[in-house]
């Protein structure tokens, strides 16, 4: 009778730390001497944090209007009024006046916000070829499935850029007028519209096909505009470095937003007089009102932001590291109590004992 | 003649056995080497019995003898009955040349015996394979998996449940909004080709989240589980402390699916042969005459092995002693020395009145074959001592008396039985005077001793007695009797009448019996042990504190068993009431169920209406009651001819009720099958975890039907082994693999079973969050990539680590303190609430990796002023707050550090993101610029301070509370392993060297020890004369004893009523 069992017990099982679970170990207990310490320092130091955050998020000025033009009020209203059955009329342009109280500490951020607006949907947001925008010429050709239906143009051209997020390019443009002096002629506040968009999409995700005979109308040809834009890319603007793909504001808006109330950069006002910010006094946007959205009540909205060495304005993180700052030293209070009153106990039995 | 393998056994096949070898196949004995067809077999394997059984073949077989031409030839037909699983019982028929011979159990070997003391012997196979009657009692093999998985599965079937509700909710809520919200946002968002309907849309919404939800089902869970499982299996297969070393014997993890089983045991069921007993029996101590010799004494030091150094000159060239004997006390030696007569009678006694057969080897050693071990003992523990038993005939026995040879004539044999539970012997000594030797039970022998006995020699030898029973071993008294020629002879003659009476005429001899077994002087008693395993009394104390019930299954007899019981502390004087069942029907064992249970319950209740049915469901109702109210320890010892009705169904209730309150519970004479069904019985109906631990055949079916099943090792035979899930050498070891490795498996698998549903729960709901902000439109929160290593790379080692090397306390504490088990019994670490805990953990913590970054983001610009509030910065900074938020939680889960998990746990982070960077970077998006578009996206959003207070804030947010909680409740409701944690590292700044608490033994007042693994029926195999080998005769001067007295054989033929025994008897002789 041959007995595996013996031949492979003669082998008497490795005397190492490891075998025979004698490892060496750090065991942490979660005692009290670390856990409360732990509770009232991440509390303090929470309530510092958050006190901090939210005297810098108080301390950013941040100026909206809403320009969307309700139907009855509002300077943008004829063109909103226009956009109730679709698009808008073909620059409609209207202005939006406000005034500066005092000083608008610079530099300054001019943002539009959306509402309303799900470019975070999913059927939305995968719909675009992100091969054809890095400028890959095969993909130019035959942009991907999901950008369906906005593949092919009518005549079956592809489209470039193809997908309904490229299809729905936020259009309106704004120009800022200040009143200099007051009550005085307007001037136009220069916009910096450069580097607002990523450096990574500017330069690696997005690129233009290469150019055939040194024009992009070239390499772009057998293509087709997406639907609803009025020109076709290399059209987007007159500054070749900025259009195409690379358009600064195309790109920006390629970066699609998480959540369905979203802000996008437009320009920094960080130019001439303006360097500083925005003196007090009267100001004017012009705004050529192209883009429809009143159709699913979304709203737009101009913005203009300070932004502080967190970011912008943001009074949530503030609150939020207060409230978690206080609730991590009233817990650290109540295992404090228990903590002694356990102890209590602990002597109490002991000297039963 | 061929050698066969034993599955080509095939019935009709006539096989030939060799000494010790295991029996293939139930076998019809033709015939063996030894005369009249006799063989031995031991049927440990079994029944557990160790003593050997005879079986002899039809005369008309055994006279084939080894002649291969006539037993090829032999063509006789057997008719029988069909397979079945009754050991004891064969009814059949032979055919052979024209008559007719019946067959009885006598002349069948089974499967799973032994063959001993019998050099060859030929059977023809009855029954082969299956169909024999061990594999009739193996029982079936079942798949077993832990309770744990079967937990699992109900519950993967909730999360799976669980799932289609969040696919219906988010359906439902996508139809909605894509006819309210969706449908005036047509303009930029499209229906897809053949998507033209909010509802259908929501249906493949449904789909949708069913696949983006679906890592909350954990399928890598089952994986991850036998990966742990694994681990803790090669664990225990490196166990240096369960390796025995005299064996060469390592533990072995056989199945490597029930870990985790082995911490929840509730109920232990073991075998006595050869796990809790070694088989071995020693002669521990006797008392002669009112004095114990055999104690060891203070010092210590002095144990000296006696037989080494008293060994008389002339024995030495033979070496009569046997070597394995150990004796500690001097002062018997010198009272041998000095002469004493009654010590000098004593060990006669022991030299005389037994049955043993003395056997030369190869080597010209003394061996004897011992049909009961106990006897051996005795018989060994004489020799040792200087009256060796050299040689018996049919009417002679020759002793070797300190070195002088003395041959004393036999002159009846009053043999043993469960009744007499006493043997005696009546020889004439060379000068002639007749003695009576008798041994047997005290209780018995008491009563029959002479009045002349001094009273405190009987006070003092019971004293002894009762102090023998109390250290667990097993007493015999001793006595004797003078009997004058003139009435030996008139009895004698009156047991010759009786013997050829027809009728009475057991009764007759039975009374003759107890007429000369009258009058006895007491000499003493003695002591031997059953010796138990190493470590047996500590192992079953240790259990039994760690609340698991010890459930002794034994095919041996209930003197042995219960005795089994008192050695290893089982069975103590301290319980409150001991209940043995012995009824032999129905109502009898009913009836006695009932008297112990009204006797459990005093008065609380009364079992007066005789209506058993009504009496279960109260039973049943008040079960929970009655389990609180019954205070103190129990015993039920059982036997297994009324477990046989104890088992049916309308008692089984009963039983198992009453059983389970006792402390302990022993059920001996049980067959394998019955030994099963009782596992079964308390599996079933007590949802309790049993583990069954054997180490022979006829455990094998107890061993199948547990849930777990332990093989004893490294001793001969494997059914038990193969049919283990664990195995290893030693009873002992089974404290280690429960106490430390069980726990640890159980405690290891729970936490990591926690922390997985808590990790998948945390990681996949935020798709659910995220759900009511973009549209339900199933846009999953993290880049794809993440999704599909999340599992996989980040996180899956850390918890691996956890569920393979942790430990919350070591092994030594876990030895110390067996209470520590009792979590796992009572399922207290994983179980529905700990899950709906860790649910409701991981919903709290999706919530808060949603809401925070979800706050932070909301309309919020970067530090240069861009927007950064876009889906693909959103979905880093979750991923990342979510991976260092499960890291932070398996560091907190993690109570055992070591170095692999230092490595795994820092090593995941790390890895989490390099691969992060990796899969942004502009080099792997020039590549494959469809597969990596969050190109540019780590570095941006992670240079960002915003995003970092985000993560730290989600961080503290969701460990925090967890932190309290569990400082709360170590606090107010400390577990014993808290404590023992907390003292374990305070032990670890000073640590004194802790001696271990010397293992006392309780005294006993148990009145008898008494226990014999005698049978009856070989005194008259040895008057007959017919186990004796005439061809070879032991001594070579008692061959003229033996032919000289050949009238004493011819008297004592007409003593045996078996005419095939004395036909064949006489044969001898003429040899």
């Amino acid at each position: 009778m041959t007995w595996s069992a013996t031949a492979r017990g003669a082998q008497q099982p490795d005397n190492t730390a490891f075998t025979q679970q004698r490892l060496p170990a750090w065991q942490p207990l979660l005692s009290a001497s670390i856990a409360l310490p732990l509770f009232f320092c991440a509390g303090l130091a929470f309530i510092g944090l958050g006190l901090g955050l939210y005297y810098t998020s108080n301390s950013i000025k941040e100026l909206e209007y809403d320009y969307t033009g309700s139907l009855d009020t509002g300077n943008c209203s004829a063109c909103a009024e226009a956009d109730q059955d679709g698009a808008p009329p073909p620059n409609c342009s209207c202005a939006l006046n406000f005034s500066l109280p005092e000083f608008f500490q610079g530099p300054v951020y001019f943002y539009y916000e959306l509402s309303n607006f799900y470019q975070n949907n999913r059927r939305y947001s995968v719909s675009c070829d992100n091969a054809q925008l890095s400028g890959f010429p095969s993909a130019l050709r035959q942009p991907v499935n999901d950008c369906a239906p906005y593949q092919y143009g009518a005549a079956g051209l592809p489209i470039a850029p193809c997908g309904a997020i490229a299809n729905s390019l936020f259009n309106d443009s704004f120009s800022l007028w200040h009143e200099l002096p007051p009550s005085g002629p307007y001037v136009e506040v220069p916009l910096d519209r450069t580097g607002i968009a990523w450096w990574t999409d500017n330069h690696v995700k997005f690129r233009n096909p290469p150019l055939v005979n040194g024009s992009l109308a070239l390499a772009f040809s057998g293509t087709a505009a997406p639907p609803s834009w009025p020109r076709p890319v290399y059209e987007l603007s007159p500054d070749p470095n900025n259009t195409g793909f690379v358009n600064q504001d195309f790109v920006v808006w390629m970066r699609t937003a998480a959540l369905p109330t979203f802000r996008k950069l437009y320009a920094r006002i960080r130019q001439g007089n303006y360097s500083a910010g925005l003196p007090r006094g009267n100001y004017s946007v012009h705004v050529t009102y192209n883009y429809p959205v009143r159709a699913f009540h979304g709203r737009k909205l101009v913005v203009f932001s300070s932004i502080s060495w967190m970011g912008g304005k943001n009074p949530f993180l503030g609150i939020a590291y207060l409230v978690v700052g206080s609730l991590c030293i009233l817990t650290g209070f109540v295992m404090l109590v228990v903590y002694i009153r356990y102890q209590d106990q602990d002597d109490e039995d002991d000297s039963d004992d | 003649l061929q050698n066969e393998k034993w599955m080509n056994v095939k019935v009709g096949d006539i096989i030939k056995l060799e000494n010790n070898q295991f029996v293939a196949a139930d076998l019809l004995l033709l015939s063996s080497s030894e005369p009249h067809g006799l063989c031995y077999i031991e049927t440990a394997e079994l029944d557990g019995e160790t003593n050997l059984k005879v079986r002899h073949a039809l005369s008309v077989t055994s006279e084939l003898g080894g002649d291969m031409n006539r037993l090829a030839r032999f063509d006789g037909i057997v008719v029988c009955e069909a397979p079945n699983n009754k050991l004891d019982k064969f009814t059949g028929v032979l055919s052979w040349k024209d008559s007719k011979h019946s067959l009885n159990n006598e002349k069948i070997i089974l499967r799973g015996c032994v063959l001993r003391n019998t050099s060859w012997c030929f059977g023809m196979v009855i029954f082969a394979g299956p169909d024999t009657k061990l594999m009739q009692n193996s029982g079936k093999t079942k798949f077993k998996r832990t309770s744990i998985d079967r937990l699992m599965n109900t519950l993967v079937l909730w999360i799976f449940g669980f799932l289609v509700c969040l696919g219906i909710i988010l359906g439902i809520a996508n139809s909605i909004w894509e006819n309210q919200v969706g449908d005036q946002f047509r303009t930029f968002l499209f229906w897809n080709e053949g998507e033209k309907s909010s509802v259908f849309s929501g249906f493949l919404t449904f789909w949708s989240y069913i696949i983006i939800l679906n890592t909350v089902v954990p399928i890598s869970l089952y994986v991850s589980m036998e990966v742990i499982r694994l681990g803790h299996s090669y664990f225990i297969n490196w166990d240096r402390k369960m390796y025995y070393y005299g064996t060469a014997t390592a533990a072995e993890a056989r199945t490597t699916t029930l870990n985790e089983e082995l911490g929840q045991i509730e109920y232990v069921f073991s075998d006595k042969t050869g796990t809790l007993t070694q088989n071995i029996m020693t002669f521990k101590k006797c008392s002669i005459n009112g004095r114990i010799y055999g104690e060891i004494h203070d010092d210590l030091g002095q144990k000296t092995e006696i037989t080494k150094k008293k060994e008389p000159v002339d024995f030495s060239v033979k070496s009569q002693a046997d070597r394995t004997f150990q004796f500690f006390d001097q002062s018997l030696m010198e009272s041998i020395k000095l002469g004493d007569p009654k010590v000098h009678e004593f060990l006669r006694l022991l030299a005389l009145c037994h049955t043993v057969m003395p056997e030369e080897n190869s080597a010209g050693q003394l061996i004897y074959q011992v049909q009961s071990p106990d006897e051996g003992a005795l018989v060994t523990a004489a020799r040792n001592l200087g009256f060796i038993f050299k040689s018996r005939t049919p009417e002679t026995i020759t002793i070797e008396e300190l070195g002088t040879l003395v041959t004393y004539q036999l002159l009846a044999f009053l043999d043993f039985n469960n009744i007499r539970k006493r043997m005696s012997v009546i020889v004439r000594n060379p000068e002639g005077q007749i003695k009576l030797y008798s041994k047997g039970a005290d209780t018995v022998l008491f009563e029959k001793l002479h009045s002349s006995n001094e009273e405190d020699l009987l006070s003092l030898t019971s004293d002894h007695l009762s102090e023998f029973a109390g250290e667990g071993l097993r007493t015999l008294a001793i006595a004797y009797r003078d009997l004058d020629d003139k009435y030996f002879k008139e009895w004698h003659k009156m047991l010759e009448d009786a013997n050829a009476a027809i009728d009475e005429r057991d009764e007759r001899i039975a009374e003759l019996y107890e007429e000369i077994e009258r009058d006895l002087m007491l000499l003493g008693a003695t002591a031997v042990e059953d010796k138990l395993q190493e470590g047996v009394i500590e192992t079953v104390t240790s259990l039994s504190l760690a609340n698991i019930k010890i459930w002794v299954l034994t095919g041996d007899k209930q003197e042995t068993a219960i005795n089994i019981g008192y050695a290893c502390n089982m069975l103590t004087d301290d319980m409150n009431d001991m209940f043995v069942i012995a009824g032999n029907n129905a109502v009898e064992v009913r009836e006695e169920l009932r008297k112990a249970k009204e006797s459990l319950f005093g008065q609380n209740r009364s079992f007066s209406n005789g209506h058993i049915v009504c009496e279960k469901k109260q039973q049943l109702e008040l079960d929970s009651v009655v389990e609180e109210t019954v205070t103190g320890d129990y015993a039920l010892i059982i036997n297994g001819h009324s477990l046989a009705y104890a088992l049916e169904s309308d008692v089984k209730n009963d039983f198992l009720e009453l059983a389970c309150m006792c402390k302990t519970v022993v059920c001996c004479r049980v067959t394998p099958l019955q030994k099963a069904q009782v596992v079964e019985l308390v599996k079933n109906h007590r949802n309790a975890v049993t583990l069954a631990i054997g180490d022979g055949a006829n455990d094998v079916s107890m061993i199948k039907s547990a849930h777990i099943g332990v093989g004893i090792s490294g001793q001969e035979g494997l059914q038990a082994v193969l049919a283990s899930d664990f195995s290893f050498a030693q009873f002992r070891y089974l404290q280690r693999l429960l106490l430390v490795h069980g726990r640890w498996s159980y405690f290891r698998m729970c936490k990591f079973l926690c922390y997985f549903f808590y990790k998948n729960f945390a990681f996949t709901l935020v798709h659910f969050w995220f759900g009511f902000f973009c549209g339900f439109s199933a846009q999953t929160v993290y880049d794809q990539w993440f999704i599909t290593l999340f599992n996989i790379v980040y996180t899956s080692l850390p918890v691996l680590a956890m569920g393979i090397f942790d430990q919350d306390v070591n092994d030594q504490n876990s030895m110390d303190h067996p209470q520590l088990y009792q979590p796992g019994q009572l399922n207290l670490l994983f179980n529905k609430h700990k899950f709906f805990t860790c649910m409701v953990h991981g919903i709290y913590t999706s919530l808060a990796l949603f809401i925070i970054p979800y706050g932070a983001f909301y309309n919020v610009a970067g530090e240069d002023g861009q927007h950064i509030a876009d889906y693909q910065s959103f979905a880093v900074t979750m991923a990342t707050s979510l991976v260092i938020v499960v890291s932070v939680q398996i560091a907190l889960d993690t109570s055992y550090w070591t170095v692999i998990n230092h490595v795994f746990i820092w090593g995941s982070i790390a890895t989490y993101f390099c691969i992060l960077f990796t899969m942004h970077s502009n080099d792997i998006f020039s590549t494959f610029p469809s597969q990596f578009p969050f190109v540019g996206n780590a570095l941006h959003s992670l240079t960002q301070k915003c995003v970092w207070l985000v993560i730290l804030l989600t961080t503290v947010a969701s460990v925090m509370p967890v932190v309290a909680f569990r400082f709360l409740r170590v606090d107010l409701y400390p577990t014993l392993s808290d404590q023992i944690r907390q003292w374990q590292k305070a032990q670890k700044k000073a640590r004194p060297p802790r001696s271990r608490r010397p293992q006392t033994r309780r005294s006993s007042s148990r009145r008898s020890g008494y226990a014999f693994a005698h049978q009856e029926g070989y005194g008259e195999l040895i008057t007959s004369g017919k186990n004796m080998r005439a061809k070879n005769p032991p001594t070579s001067g008692l061959e003229k004893t033996l032919y000289n007295s050949t009238s004493w054989i011819e008297n004592l033929c007409k003593k045996t009523t078996d005419t095939v025994n004395s036909f064949s008897q006489d044969k001898t002789v003429k040899l």
